[in-house]
């Protein structure tokens, strides 16, 4: 089973990456970009069968550091 | 006092800190390995160095805090033995649980790499007894990933209870009220950014780093 992790940082912690991505678009004279907010995709196989509270504790104890970050899982059809 | 260095891949400030704690307590102490699942008994510190464990993967800490030795270290913690987390250390242990909050990237982008004026918050501590409350003191720091975060109730929280150890006393890394160590609440374990080890002596323009381990001699043996 393909799983697709999306890591995001929490609603109002300050993004520095994302404000540079942010500064970089604006100096490349794209115009009409409100926010840029950076996170992380990670991509894994699992056995199938594996439960959803098992990839939860996955992404809680590892994959996202829920004191900063929300994370949303994916289950990519095969 | 027998204490510890821990040693994972990437750590790149371990001998600095043996150096330090050989000076002050006149043993050398052991080193650990990551892989290692016990430490020695009867340590005085266990000290996390700095560095960039695992390459900073995922997060800055976030695989040396689930590497085997920190189980034995989280215990030893949990049990009283004091901790210190310096930089990457600081880091591994807000990932491991031990600290609260989680460091980011500097505020400014940049790795920050000089003296900086700290103010000590709290005298009272493990690590802090030989400093004045409110005195400012100089240590360097060198770090990308130095930009305290914590939500506002777990700040007033650490504030309160007197477990902010060090402000910042200039404009560093954009961490949240300045913070640049945090103690437990127990007030064994302390996380920092700076480095004390890199001020022991005249020869590194100062000593305020080395007052920060002879406080901690002085309690502990």
């Amino acid at each position: 089973m393909k799983l697709r992790i999306y890591v995001t940082l929490k609603p109002g912690v300050l993004d520095p990456q994302g404000k540079a991505i942010h500064k970089a678009l604006d100096g490349l004279g794209f115009s009409g970009v409100n926010d840029v907010r950076a996170g992380k995709l990670i991509e894994m196989d699992v056995a199938d069968g594996t439960d959803d509270a098992a990839i939860g504790d996955m992404c809680r104890k590892l994959i996202a550091n829920t004191v900063i970050e929300n994370f949303r899982i994916e289950k990519v059809a095969a | 006092m027998k204490t510890a260095v821990v040693v994972f891949p990437g750590s790149n400030c371990d001998r600095d800190l043996a150096v330090a704690l050989e000076e002050v307590t006149g043993t050398k102490p052991a080193m650990v390995w990551h892989g290692e699942s016990e430490l020695p008994a009867g340590l005085g510190l266990i000290a996390l160095p700095g560095g960039f464990s695992y390459g900073d993967y995922l997060r800055s800490g976030a695989m040396a805090a689930r590497s085997p030795v920190m189980r034995a270290v989280v215990e030893a913690a949990n049990k009283g033995t004091p901790v210190l987390g310096v930089c990457n250390g600081f880091q591994v242990l807000t990932e491991a649980g031990l600290l609260p909050g989680a460091l980011m990237r500097n505020a400014g982008l940049n790795f920050v790499c000089r003296d900086v004026a700290l103010k000590v918050e709290n005298a009272q501590s493990l690590f802090t007894s030989r400093y004045d409350a409110g005195e400012t003191i100089r240590i360097p720091v060198a770090h990308h990933d130095g930009n305290y975060f914590a939500d506002a109730d777990t700040l007033d929280r650490i504030e309160g209870e007197g477990r902010v150890a060090f402000r910042y006393a200039e404009s560093v890394n954009g961490s949240a009220r300045q913070i640049a160590g945090v103690l437990n609440d127990a007030g064994n374990v302390l996380g920092m950014m700076p480095h004390p080890e890199r001020k022991i002596e005249a020869a590194h323009g100062g000593g305020d780093g080395r007052r920060l381990f002879e406080g901690l001699l002085e309690l502990v043996a």
